[in-house]
């Protein structure tokens, strides 16, 4: 079986330089997922560790998602055209091997429901991932990792090469 | 009830025990939260007249009506209790995820009684409360501390406000510290120590109900919008650090204890120079997306890895006031309070005291010894090294200094002079015991009444009176009739944030503009999406005058009277010779004066009492019945 890794498929980024840890993100995803204002059931995360090092994590959308492979249940299916992990909730019963599963701590339990939930990139809505659309900062990105790696080959040639 | 629980937890640190407390709407709708709610629930809990350091000084936690949402620089709380540097009531705020935990706690204030016998963490898990030991967190920083319980429980989401050595010390300019922000002046962490009250931590797990959600949410992101915008730019560039090449243009920056408004090296300590030479990130607090806050940080020499983020407020005292031009040293003073818990403010100004003492000659190099320098060292004014080796001594007590320091700079002074027959107290700057901001008062006549009315004392921010007189909206170095007037107005403007709380730094982003009628309709729609409430204009504005009359209230039970309201000797008796503010005092005639007008427009007697039928217009009827006259 191949191995899993991050893949050609779309996902949310962050720019740490730019995140300043606000949680507005949070805000939004969990009010156009749940509803609510719940940063517990935002599906991006923000991560604060020591005093500067600010990050939000989201879905990475692996190719053969090692969540999907690990859900005794078959409730986590991949989306092949965009990678997109949908969650069923008929069979989800929140056993959470999808979060052992996950390197990137990107899928939590709802407390309330104890259901999986992990980021659809907003697949519904008509303005793409309402995260990246209301980041003050424009620290959030939906983007590939070829194309994340585009614009740091070329952030370096402009800085270093250029300077 | 939208936007609160309803429910008030009160927690035993004697009995160890905990209960509930409903209060009606009304209630809310009087005292709404932040700084008001806290003073309101320290009016009803504490016992009148008590040591401020005892188990009758109650602990009074408010949260924010918008805490939780995602209403831009909503994620504050109120912290009241009364103050051990003032004897008056200590209300701050704290910006954090500490507020935001506490509101999915459902909780809308937290009263904390009693005084445990060992030293203890509350521990507040939605509706679950438990008391747990903290001897092994003893020493610990403020952020080692907040690291230390999260790890314990192995969850991020478990948020703690917290003291560090200086509040385990009992300083009564020590703070709380959450997240990396302060509940900063007026010595809360001495209560909390008093208590042996380590740290309270907070997880919520619940959603945040509101009215409105949809029109909450659309509201907020259009001020999300506006706060990156021009109105904020000054904040999210240098933060607040860019006020010291401005204050110092116009003689009003405070150097070596307030004795010039002009520092020479000013370009050193200045938030562009931090900004290019130091600056790490730039962050926010909790549901702000303004972000002002300048992490400065330095990495190498004597003071490598200090890093903290830098204000103003902090740097102004930790600097130019000590007359320090080094930026290193300024950082390394301030990561050594912020880290050890303390209020940068009042221990720059105290530091500033002291090396006022030692050149004059009053201390020598041996009030300085202690155990961790025991030959002492010399306390001249530009001595980083001193000023950093004082933050330390001052946490800890250490030695005679670290002692008499470690209170401020009224108790300092007081026991100075008795001890050494001086007048120390002549350079001791502190209103009400709190030391002085970062604007010399003396060219600023309306910020001085501020000042000097002031329930917590030497604040800047509870009164925000510079505001006319540094827009040149008055002759900031004249006093006249329009004053009184405008002393209420600035104070209870500001009362209105403190209370919701809100950042006053998005006061500009609502409408473009920051006066009441650009703010208040903004904020009025913001209260009702998140109550359900029909609040208007006047009702927004009467926020402001109950949150500050509540304060005003426990002040005047505590024993205040007319003479209380006073500025430091320096003020009022010796001029700055330098700059553009040169050669201005404050005499006891314009005071006298300023405080005339202030009360009467305030609507109080000549004494600066309360009339009964004026609390009862505001809805204090029990208030009336205690201190209305």
């Amino acid at each position: 079986m191949p191995l899993p890794s991050t893949s050609k498929h779309e996902y949310i980024t962050c720019d740490p330089d730019k995140c300043i840890g606000c949680q507005i993100c949070e805000y939004v995803c969990s009010y156009a997922k749940t509803g609510e204002f719940n940063t517990f059931r935002s599906r991006i995360r923000m991560v604060r560790d020591h005093k500067i090092l600010i990050t939000t994590v989201a879905c990475r959308t692996c190719e053969n998602a090692p969540c999907a492979i690990a859900c005794p249940r078959d409730a986590l299916k991949q989306d092949p055209k965009t990678g997109v992990i949908k969650v069923d909730t008929a069979l989800c019963d929140g056993c959470a091997w999808c979060i052992e599963a996950c390197d990137f701590g990107a899928i939590s339990i709802n407390p309330r429901t104890k259901l999986a939930e992990i980021c659809d990139l907003c697949e519904g809505e008509e303005d793409g991932p309402q995260c990246v659309k209301w980041c003050p900062k424009d620290a959030l990105e939906k983007t590939t990792p070829d194309r994340r790696a585009q614009r740091s080959r070329r952030k370096l040639a402009r800085e270093e090469i250029l300077r | 009830m939208h936007g609160y629980s309803g429910k008030i937890l009160h927690i035993d640190l004697s009995e160890r025990k905990s209960w509930l407390e409903s209060k009606p709407e009304k209630w809310y709708q009087t005292y709404i939260g932040g700084v008001s709610m806290a003073t309101r629930l320290c009016w009803e809990n504490i016992t009148p007249g008590c040591d401020p350091l005892s188990a009758e000084n109650p602990i009074c936690l408010a949260n924010g009506i918008f805490a939780g949402t995602p209403v831009p620089v909503g994620g504050k709380f109120g912290l009241a209790s009364k103050s051990p540097l003032t004897g008056f009531i200590g209300d701050s705020l704290s910006g954090s995820w500490f507020s935001t935990s506490f509101k999915r706690a459902e909780w809308d204030g937290i009263v904390i009684h009693g005084a445990s016998e060992d030293w203890v963490t509350v521990f507040v898990d939605d509706d679950m409360v438990e008391f747990r030991d903290a001897s092994h967190l003893l020493g610990l920083g403020t952020t080692e501390t907040e690291s230390a319980i999260r790890d314990e429980f192995g969850d991020d989401q478990v948020r703690t406000a917290c003291i560090g050595p200086a509040g385990e010390n009992l300083g009564r300019i020590s703070n709380v510290s959450n997240d990396g922000r302060k509940a900063g002046r007026t010595g809360h962490g001495a209560v909390w120590g008093s208590k042996k009250l380590k740290g309270l931590s907070m997880r919520g797990t619940h959603g945040v109900e509101v009215a409105d959600s949809e029109e909450l949410l659309r509201l907020s992101l259009d001020i999300l919008e506006a706060a990156q915008g021009p109105h904020t730019q000054k904040y999210r560039i240098l933060g607040t650090t860019s006020n010291v090449l401005n204050m110092n243009k116009l003689g009003l920056l405070p150097t070596k204890n307030y004795q010039e408004g002009v520092f020479e090296d000013a370009e050193l300590i200045s938030g562009e120079y931090l900004h290019e030479h130091y600056k790490a990130k730039t962050i926010a607090c909790a549901q702000c997306p303004i972000a002002c806050e300048q992490v400065g940080w330095v990495k190498e020499g004597p003071y490598a890895e200090a890093m903290s983020h830098i204000e103003y407020e902090s740097l102004f005292a930790l600097s130019s006031n000590c007359g320090v031009n080094d930026m290193e040293a300024a950082i390394k003073a301030i990561t050594n309070c912020n880290e050890l818990g303390m209020d940068t403010m009042s221990t720059g100004v105290t530091i500033s005291w002291a090396m006022e003492c030692y050149e004059r000659g009053i201390f020598t190099k041996e009030d300085f010894e202690c155990e961790r320098y025991p030959e002492g060292f010399e306390a001249n004014f530009g001595s980083g090294m001193a000023m950093v080796k004082l933050t330390e001594m001052i946490a800890h007590r250490d030695g005679y200094m670290g002692d008499l320091l470690a209170d401020g700079t009224q108790r300092a002074s007081t026991l100075l002079d008795e001890e050494r027959d001086m007048e120390s107290y002549k350079w001791a700057m502190n209103i009400k015991g709190l030391e002085t901001p970062g604007y010399d008062a003396r060219a600023l006549k309306t910020f001085a009444l501020g000042l000097s009315v002031g329930t917590r004392g030497g604040c800047h921010n509870r009164t925000a009176a510079y505001d006319p007189d540094i827009k040149g909206q008055v002759d900031r170095f004249s006093v006249d009739e329009t004053r009184g007037k405008l002393a209420k107005g600035t104070e209870e403007y500001a009362a209105v944030y403190d209370t919701l709380p809100l950042c006053k730094f998005i006061r500009r982003c609502f409408t473009g503009k920051a006066d009441r009628e650009g703010a208040w309709p903004a904020i009025a729609k913001l209260i009702n999406a998140t109550t359900g409430w029909d609040f208007d204009y006047d009702d927004v504005d009467l926020i402001g005058e109950r949150a500050h009359t509540i304060k005003k209230a426990f002040n005047i039970r505590e024993g205040w009277t007319r003479d209380d309201d006073k500025l430091p000797y320096r003020w009022k008796h010796e001029e700055m010779t330098k700059g553009p503010s040169a050669e201005s005092v404050v005499t006891d005639e314009e005071l006298e004066y300023l405080k005339d007008l202030y009360y009467e427009a305030k609507g109080w007697t000549p004494d600066g009492l309360i009339p009964k039928e004026k609390l009862v217009e505001l809805g204090m009827e029990d208030v009336a019945e205690d201190i209305g006259v």
